[in-house]
């Protein structure tokens, strides 16, 4: 198939970019979207162009480093799935496929279709975590939990950290991913803890980061590629009312 | 106000989702007393004049009263200081716009918000500034009893076709809005769950009907009949 591109390029952060538009011939329906992404740098490599710069890494769906925005979607069309699970089957022949990198104030594009996502790492650091003890991992069964709470707490943990949700959200907002991990560890007996500060540390931090604020739109979950849940957001609301209502005065 | 942009996020969504489930009571009790403009029982309009005269008169409903300008404030600031940093979060826009699928009246709920203050701006300057005798009372409105004639001045009001439609677009409009804000206050307040989501969201869809509904009849007959 041939296939026609539009594409972001921008030299670095400083730089202002653009759309520029490339066309490459003789396309597998069967390749993957990085594939596509690979043969058209390839293409660009040997014409002596600078190949266009984006983010991968496992291309199995785990890492969440694909991070593309296609024709006005997170990891394009399709249900939860990420870039480099999608196929050039998905779209039709001589239609443009639009991509530009993930938009968001906490997110500065670096260069072309990568972002900078260190706003991600900067949250987890101010309370993704638990503390504890180094030493000899304890006896399995010492803690005991129920199964429904940690099929419940996978289910967040499944997150891989893409930002799908942040792209997807017309406010740019990052709850689902801070909800997800909240989640994780609220709903296990080692993260309650210290889950009233764990949820206000983040809380914080993602709103000094410039994320938006959360409209109930539900974009993100429809967007994820792992299918986290909105009720994920709901606990968050839950849990840090809970703290805010039961913490002293700092 | 200083204090109000300084809130986290999720305060700011409590306190929205709080003010906005006061707003949607008082409108459920303003449309009570409204229907009864309609004349579907004989002595309707004693009733509306009573329903008038509580409303106007009642200590308690004066103390209620400062609660709902402090909810119409509140929830009008902040739904605006949440907006400009929505705004603010993505400065540079995609190209090409947004498929993902979602709430579709979310993403109108400023236009849809600022369409209804606009309105309750005028309205407020028809009826609540008369009370307060900031504004005359249309000419031939005398007083009826204690009260001011809010029940011809009503009438008034929906005899002009131009003001019926606005009206009635302006309670599409509100029903749009109530559409997501019923169910999207439960989420703000983390009340979601499995079981009762989809009643709370059934509810929602009944209430964001029935109430711009019940409003809408009222204009709606006037022009069917005058």
């Amino acid at each position: 198939m041939n296939i026609k591109l539009k594409v972001w390029r921008q030299k670095s952060a400083k730089e202002k970019g653009k759309f520029v538009k490339y066309t490459l011939e003789n396309a597998s329906p069967e390749m993957s979207f990085l594939e596509m992404l690979d043969a058209l740098n390839t293409k660009l490599i040997l014409q002596g162009d600078d190949p266009v710069a984006f983010e991968h890494d496992c291309r199995e769906g785990i890492c969440g480093c694909c991070s593309l925005y296609i024709n006005g979607r997170p990891h394009g069309p399709g249900e939860k799935t990420t870039t480099c699970e999608l196929h050039m089957r998905s779209f039709k022949e001589g239609k443009t496929i639009v991509i530009e990198p993930w938009r968001s104030r906490g997110f500065p594009v670096l260069k072309d279709l990568i972002v900078d996502r260190h706003a991600f790492d900067k949250i987890l650091i101010a309370g993704g975590f638990i503390s504890n003890e180094a030493g000899t991992a304890q006896d399995a069964n010492s803690i005991l939990i129920r199964k429904d709470k940690a099929d419940e707490a996978f289910d967040s943990a499944v997150c891989i950290g893409c930002a799908a949700c942040v792209a997807a959200c017309k406010n740019a907002s990052a709850m689902l991913f801070v909800s997800a991990k909240v989640s994780q560890f609220a709903l296990l007996q080692q993260g309650k803890v210290e889950a009233k500060q764990r949820v206000q540390a983040m809380v914080r931090k993602m709103d000094e980061l410039g994320f938006g604020n959360c409209t109930n739109t539900y974009a993100c979950e429809a967007e994820c590629p792992k299918g986290i849940s909105v009720t994920n957001i709901a606990r968050m609301n839950r849990e840090f009312f809970g703290a805010r209502i039961g913490t002293q005065k700092s | 106000m200083s204090k109000m942009l300084r809130y986290s996020s999720l305060t700011k969504k409590y306190i929205m989702a709080l003010a906005g489930f006061l707003l949607m009571v008082f409108l459920l009790i303003h449309l009570g007393i409204n229907l009864f403009i309609i004349p579907f029982t004989e002595n309707h309009q004693d009733i509306f004049r009573d329903g008038v005269h509580f409303m106007t008169t009642n200590p308690l409903i004066k103390i209620m009263e400062i609660f709902l300008f402090g909810g119409f404030l509140v929830h009008i600031l902040i739904g605006i200081i949440l907006q400009l940093r929505n705004w603010m979060a993505r400065p540079v826009r995609y190209a090409k716009s947004n498929h993902s699928q979602g709430s579709f009246f979310s993403k109108y709920m400023i236009y849809t918000g600022v369409v209804i203050l606009i309105f309750l701006i005028i309205h407020l300057g028809n009826f609540y500034f008369v009370k307060l005798g900031l504004t005359e009372a249309p000419e031939g409105m005398s007083r009826v009893a204690d009260d001011h004639d809010f029940y011809n001045m009503a009438i008034n009001l929906f005899s002009n076709k131009i003001y019926s439609g606005i009206y009635i677009v302006l309670f599409i409009l509100m029903g749009f809005h109530l559409n997501h804000a019923f169910q999207s206050a439960f989420q703000s307040l983390g009340l979601n769950h499995s079981k009762y989501t989809p009643f709370i969201k059934a509810v929602g869809d009944f209430y964001s009907i029935v109430v711009p509904l019940g409003f809408i009849l009222i204009p709606l007959y006037f022009i069917i009949y005058y």
